[in-house]
């Protein structure tokens, strides 16, 4: 096995551990964190996969940068918006009223 | 060119600084400038075709490299269209009072910079970066009002539009490491044989476009954010946000799904489209708030983009082009259609004072004109000649039989029927007459003619519908030519 599969197979690993939580955990803090660590799979997959040209390319780390941008932003709005709610409804997740309004994976 | 990106993200940071009222007379500015530069990229299709443009001369992959074809610069001018009538209408719909309002301009022009990325993207990358600038800024509207009911529903719109963005780039990813190349083209060129990982690759970008673009069963998430935002954003987001990531989809699908799709993949999407189509009409009948209705109408619309891929999959080219165009058309009505009915909603709640299709009775004799606007935009959503919408489902009604696909006409028609049903539903709730209500607020008239407009736009565009699509189809091959004259 070389070494580029071995890191996309843990990317993969990872990003199969974060949408299993994304999907089973209630609490918001928790799926953020969960989205996160789908994120570090996903630019473990990028840069891992990438490699096996004789040497590392710097394309992808000029992408992964750019992911990880990305990600921070989303992060941050997703907190100040977890903790706002949680202002004014003392709630950390949407179970208690969430059901009748349809399923869908992202809800 | 660059002015289609860069005039939104300066007048982003331009706004940020300024108040509600300062930002907006900045903003129509910025409106005027950007319909002016859409109007010209469009002239200069129809003169030379399409073209290929590196941004600041930087070559990709270090540059970001733009791809302006017939159908780019269609979406780029209907999203100048869209987008304006929805600024215009903000300035004067929302509170300047409220001192949270002056953050509308900001994220307004992040997301229209984010739209013209993706309609003008050409790899996979910049179009995920675009796509998720579209949703922090789309996210960040539906929060404006700090409800924690419009908090929970951004939320959730966060959470579904974060899970689409990373199971799409997974898929470019995988792509990129097979391919070592980020350019749509390149890969379309590469690609002999079809893989396992790059079916993998496809099927994920797909999953996470279809819950970004609130594809039957994933969407979930749309009715809630759609309902509880403000009409204009509502607008916003119905019109043009979900077509966004459709686009994503589409471009995907027609350069390489002819080879890494089947026929099963191809019957399913289109399947869940259909399932999406009456599901979402039969909800939109059912909902007992007005802005409910028009968000799962959304829903159905939505599913008939979805047949595109069962009617594009391993049929004759002059029949996949019939279907294209009727796709392209439709995404064309409803963004126009769906602004209209959701900015006359917001007038129609703005007079009655309450959200509730019951509420509606007697509005009639107040509110004609927002209410006629409203019909009309129904009038394009039904499919009734001359609208656009029926001008498009008559494509897609002769794309499917001549490519044998005939249960999907069951479908086309079932959701005309649909959707007259829950717009008759509005229009027989407001001809009620229960007497002792007469207590209305009427809008400016500014509010009542800008829904007029863009419903009357929908409605011509049947009229129209041959020179939109003759610009549309002509420059594709042009585009062609000037790809292999570079390589």
């Amino acid at each position: 096995m070389s070494s580029a599969l071995l890191y996309a197979l843990a990317g993969v690993a990872l990003c199969g551990i974060g949408l299993a939580g994304f999907l089973l955990l209630n609490h918001l803090l928790r799926r953020l964190l969960a989205f996160n660590l789908i994120g570090s799979g996903v630019f473990l997959v990028l840069v891992g996969l990438a490699q096996h040209r004789g040497g590392p390319d710097p394309v992808p780390q000029a992408l992964v940068l750019t992911g990880i941008v990305v990600a921070i932003a989303a992060t941050a709005l997703a907190v100040v918006l977890i903790r706002r709610y949680f202002h004014l409804t003392g709630r950390t997740s949407f179970k208690a009223e969430s059901e009748g309004d349809g399923g869908g994976a992202g809800s | 060119m660059a002015g289609l990106l860069f005039t939104p993200l300066a007048w982003a940071s331009l706004s940020l600084l300024l108040d509600f009222r300062k930002g907006r007379c900045v903003s129509w500015l910025g409106m005027v400038i950007q319909v002016l530069v859409s109007l010209a990229l469009w002239y200069a299709v129809m003169e030379r075709g399409g073209f290929s443009y590196a941004l600041g001369g930087w070559e990709a992959p270090l540059g970001i490299a733009l791809r302006v074809d017939g159908l780019a610069v269609t979406f780029v001018l209907l999203t100048a269209a869209v987008a304006t009538a929805c600024g215009l209408h903000a300035g004067f719909y929302l509170d300047a009072c409220k001192p949270w309002q002056r953050y509308f301009w900001p994220l307004f022009w992040f997301l229209w910079a984010g739209l013209n990325g993706v309609w003008l993207g050409a790899d996979l990358f910049n179009l995920y970066v675009s796509l998720e600038l579209i949703s922090l800024a789309a996210v960040g509207l539906v929060a404006l009002g700090g409800e924690a009911a419009a908090l929970r529903a951004a939320l959730r719109y966060l959470f579904a539009a974060l899970l689409g963005s990373l199971a799409y780039l997974l898929g470019v990813a995988l792509l990129y490491g097979r391919f070592g190349t980020l350019s749509l083209a390149l890969i379309d060129e590469q690609l002999a044989s079809c893989e396992p990982a790059l079916i993998v690759a496809l099927l994920l970008m797909l999953a996470g476009l279809a819950l970004k673009t609130a594809l039957f069963p994933l969407h979930g998430w749309l009715p809630p954010a759609h309902g509880i935002a403000r009409s204009p954003v509502s607008a916003l987001l119905s019109g043009l946000v979900v077509k966004a990531s459709f686009y994503i989809a589409a471009r995907l699908w027609l350069e390489l799904g002819d080879r890494l799709g089947s026929p099963w993949l191809a019957q399913s999407i289109g399947a869940l489209g259909a399932a999406a189509v009456v599901w979402g009409s039969w909800l939109a009948f059912r909902q007992p708030h007005l802005k409910q209705v028009v968000a799962y109408s959304s829903v159905a619309q939505i599913g008939y983009l979805f047949l595109l891929f069962p009617l594009t999959f391993a049929v004759a080219e002059p029949v996949s082009l019939l279907a294209q165009q009727g796709i392209t058309l439709q995404v064309i009505s409803h963004a126009l259609a769906k602004a209209a009915m959701f900015l006359a909603a917001g007038n129609l709640i703005l007079s009655i004072r309450s959200k509730r299709v019951d509420a509606l009775a007697g509005v009639s004799h107040f509110l004609p004109f927002s209410l006629f606007s409203f019909g009309l935009a129904g009038v394009s959503l039904m499919g009734l000649p001359p609208s656009g919408g029926f001008a498009a489902k008559w494509l897609l009604l002769q794309a499917s039989l001549a490519s044998g696909q005939w249960w999907w006409v069951g479908v086309l028609l079932l959701g005309g029927v649909l959707a007259a049903a829950y717009v008759f539903r509005i229009y027989r709730a407001s001809f009620l007459e229960v007497g002792d209500s007469d207590d209305f607020y009427h809008p400016p008239q500014s509010l009542e003619a800008i829904p007029m407009i863009l419903a009357l736009l929908a409605l011509g565009l049947g009229l129209v519908a041959e020179p939109v699509l003759s610009v549309l189809s002509l420059p594709f091959e042009v585009t062609a030519d000037v790809n292999e004259a570079q390589l």
